[in-house]
């Protein structure tokens, strides 16, 4: 079977790419992507100064001491390659998806129509270029295997083409390792067996005994007949909607008004296509440039009403829901992020009335103060009381919380106190010579407290106290390493507070009243 | 409806505390303490249904219980209020806290409230009232504390705002028209010492004052050593400390 000459086009360190654009960083900053406490991905910058894929992040960040580091996503590649395959779809159709960075083209189209393979790779460059990726390479050859390898050669040359019916040259003198199949490429070099050329020499049927099916299909790749077709993917269907102001808007309510009739288009988009929305994702352009982008989810699923507020609450920030804006809104996008049947949520005849109402009541406040004033409250793992209660907003899932069930030397005995402060005050402990109380190095206390005021105007006699319990965490980060002492101190009323000795200060961190 | 078997029984249970008379007084009060309960349980106006109320703090309030529609203003503690919340919360009841930044939602969760039907609106600003309003329309049991003092006219509204959607307000401080107030005394704290121990149980003294009648209170364990509330058994406690001192 005839290989189909193909186009590969690759953009090298595309996460990096993906990464850079969406924080908006400097082309040359030394930037890594970590997955777990390994490397993942490192920009041509961070290469420069040593820094490897495969290397553990303290090592890299030894070689390079600016080093910026980034968890690695694997749904922002995908998400920010879109816009790469919707680019090209334009200047040439049926693209195929290979991986985030690297997508595939039938060659035959396009070099009739641009006058030459070469004519066309340009074209494709440039429509990249236009888009503002800078340093992506082009391989055309007979089957995407060749044509990958074709553009991932080293050297300066942007395009590469490799005749027709040449791929096993081309190939012959790659290792084997490139095969993409650790095993075998091991077991092929044990069997003196290193590069491709010397792979494909081997007789096809003797190959297909000794590897089986799979084997078999190596050889022919590293013999360069790979039959694999260009399968083009089907452009997915457009439910995101767009609005531009032109002249910019700096009004929230201008800007939500403006967008009302867009977001009742969505939703019936939506119903027409049997779906109903749990989660969108809101990009926000202003005119200086900035980018605001964030995902919103729903307890249930999205009114036309609810996609208006979340645009709102995404422009206001903290601000008070009249303020004027920072710098005019140039376009917002609405995407539907994770869709479901209608089918799925269809309201049940009896039995959900409660939570419904609930969740209106809920959501009218939320309209009335932002999304962020109606909370609830997850407990969690950590030490002080403010690390262990995890406040999600209304509608969305908790994340981020520390786990629970680990234990926790350190935290309070129970009960746990009533009231904890958002913050803590400041608070004054003396002991019977009128001296502030302090707690050394080794947790001896300088004197018995005998007053404390927590108002910082009348001083209470201590009835009883207990302490310093001593917390002592992330002592291995200077920067956010924390050692308090804590206390227990009644009252003569009888009332009880957590007091914590932090750096010399007093702070009341809690009242049990 | 009716059926013969019950009246027969029942008419049989009755002979025999004829005969007897020593145990007729022990029957009259069990038979008023039940009459009592039905009519605690069954409500003769709409206004007056309660909703569950611990048992410890139940027999100090007017009617024997939190009623629906109707405000109680809590004196300062938050764990009295969050032994308030605790059985209707348990029972299945949303509850909401509006302008309490500090409500330790740990401790709610060891007193036994479902922090998965907890709602918190910490920072109501300038518009308290309406997001009180509003959210007592949707949830059963609604904890508020106002920033000033509440004109006349706004309190009626919402008043009558509660009696229509059955909502138990609970006011963290004064409040106009409220049923009943709650404050402790005579707070005292067990398990420290001086430099020992920590925290563990507190006895309290819970007043009820109501409009109608005189207050009445009682000492509770507000916690006890096992983060429940209960009655203190005044006998034990006399005897325990005679037997300490």
């Amino acid at each position: 079977m005839n290989a189909t000459r193909t186009i590969v086009l690759w953009c090298p360190d595309w996460p990096i790419t993906a990464v850079a654009r969406v924080r908006g960083l400097a082309a040359d900053a030394p930037v890594v992507l970590i997955d777990g406490s390994v490397v993942f991905a490192c920009s041509a910058a961070a290469r420069v100064e040593g820094v490897r894929r495969g290397m553990r992040v303290r090592e890299a960040q030894a070689r390079c001491p600016q080093l910026l580091v980034f968890p690695y996503e694997q749904a922002l590649d995908i998400r920010s390659f879109e816009p790469v395959l919707e680019a090209i779809e334009q200047t040439m159709p049926g693209v195929q998806l290979l991986r985030p960075g690297t997508c595939a083209v039938r060659a035959r189209g396009p070099a009739r129509y641009y006058g030459g393979e070469e004519e066309a790779a340009l074209w494709l460059l440039d429509a990249l270029d236009a888009l503002g990726i800078h340093g992506s390479r082009v391989g055309v050859a007979d089957g995407p295997f060749t044509a990958e390898h074709a553009a991932r050669l080293p050297g300066r040359q942007r395009i590469r083409i490799v005749p027709e019916g040449e791929s096993a040259e081309f190939l012959a003198p790659m290792p084997v390792g490139l095969l993409g199949q650790p095993a075998l490429a091991t077991l092929l070099r044990r069997l003196g067996i290193h590069t491709l050329g010397e792979f494909s020499r081997l007789a096809a049927a003797d190959v297909g005994a000794r590897f089986g099916e799979s084997g078999a299909w190596l050889h022919s790749l590293a013999s360069g007949r790979d039959s694999r077709p260009v399968v083009a993917r089907t452009p997915p269907e457009q439910l995101d909607r767009v609005v531009e102001f032109e002249p910019p808007l700096d009004r929230i309510d201008q800007v939500t008004f403006g967008f009302r009739a867009a977001a009742d288009e969505f939703i019936a988009e939506l119903v027409c296509a049997k779906l109903v929305c749990t989660a969108i994702r809101i990009e926000v352009d202003s005119e200086s440039g900035d980018v605001s982008e964030r995902g919103w989810l729903h307890p249930r699923s999205f009114t036309a009403a609810d996609v208006v507020d979340r645009v709102r609450w995404q422009l206001q920030g903290a601000g008070a829901v009249d303020s004027g804006l920072g710098s005019g809104i140039t376009r917002v996008r609405v995407i539907p992020e994770n869709v479901d049947a209608i089918g799925n949520h269809e309201e049940g005849l009896w039995g959900t009335g409660l939570d419904e109402r609930i969740h209106h009541g809920l959501s009218r406040v939320q309209s009335m103060l932002g999304h962020g004033a109606v909370l609830t409250a997850v407990l969690g793992g950590g030490r002080t009381l403010l690390d262990r209660r995890t406040l999600v907003a209304w509608g969305d899932r908790p994340t981020g919380g520390k786990p629970s069930s680990q234990p926790w030397p350190g935290r309070l005995p129970t009960p746990a106190p009533s009231s904890v402060f958002e913050a803590p005050r400041p608070a004054i402990v003396l002991d019977a010579e009128g001296a502030t109380v302090d707690v050394d190095e080794r947790g001896t206390l300088s004197g018995a407290p005998a007053q404390f005021s927590t108002d910082g105007t009348t001083l209470l006699p201590v009835g009883a106290w207990t302490g310093p319990w001593t917390i002592d965490e992330r002592w291995w980060d200077v920067d956010d390493s924390r050692r308090a002492s804590r206390f227990q101190l009644v009252d003569r009323a009888g009332v009880a507070w957590l007091l914590m000795l932090d750096g010399g200060h007093w702070w009341a961190e809690a009242r049990y009243d | 409806m009716f059926e013969y078997g019950e009246m027969n029984h029942s008419a049989a249970t009755l002979a025999p505390s004829g005969a007897r008379s020593g145990a007729r007084a022990t029957e009259r009060e069990s038979v008023e303490s039940l009459q009592a309960r039905i009519r605690q349980m069954q409500a003769t106006r709409l206004d007056t249904r309660t909703i569950p109320t611990h048992p410890a703090i139940a027999g100090l309030l007017p009617g024997g219980g939190l009623k629906q529609g109707v405000a109680y203003s809590v004196d300062r503690s938050a764990t009295l209020l969050m032994a308030l919340l605790a059985a209707p919360s348990a029972a299945g009841t949303w509850c909401g806290v509006v302008g309490v930044p500090e409500f330790g939602v740990e401790a709610a969760a060891g007193f036994g409230i479902d922090l998965d039907r907890l709602v918190l609106v910490p920072h109501p600003g300038g518009q308290w009232l309406a997001v009180t309003a509003a959210v007592a329309d949707v949830l059963g049991v609604v904890v508020t504390r106002p920033p000033r003092r509440a004109s006349d006219a706004s309190v009626s509204r919402l008043t009558a705002r509660l009696r229509q959607r059955g909502t138990t307000l609970l006011v963290l401080g004064p409040w106009p028209q409220s049923e009943a107030m709650l404050s402790l005394s005579e707070s005292s704290w067990s398990g420290i010492g001086q430099g020992n121990g920590h925290l563990n149980a507190r006895q309290v003294t819970v007043t009820v004052t109501s409009r109608a009648g005189r207050p009445r209170s009682a000492r509770l364990w507000l916690p006890d050593p096992h983060e429940q509330f209960r009655a203190v058994n005044v006998q034990r406690e006399a005897y325990r400390q005679e037997a300490a001192g």
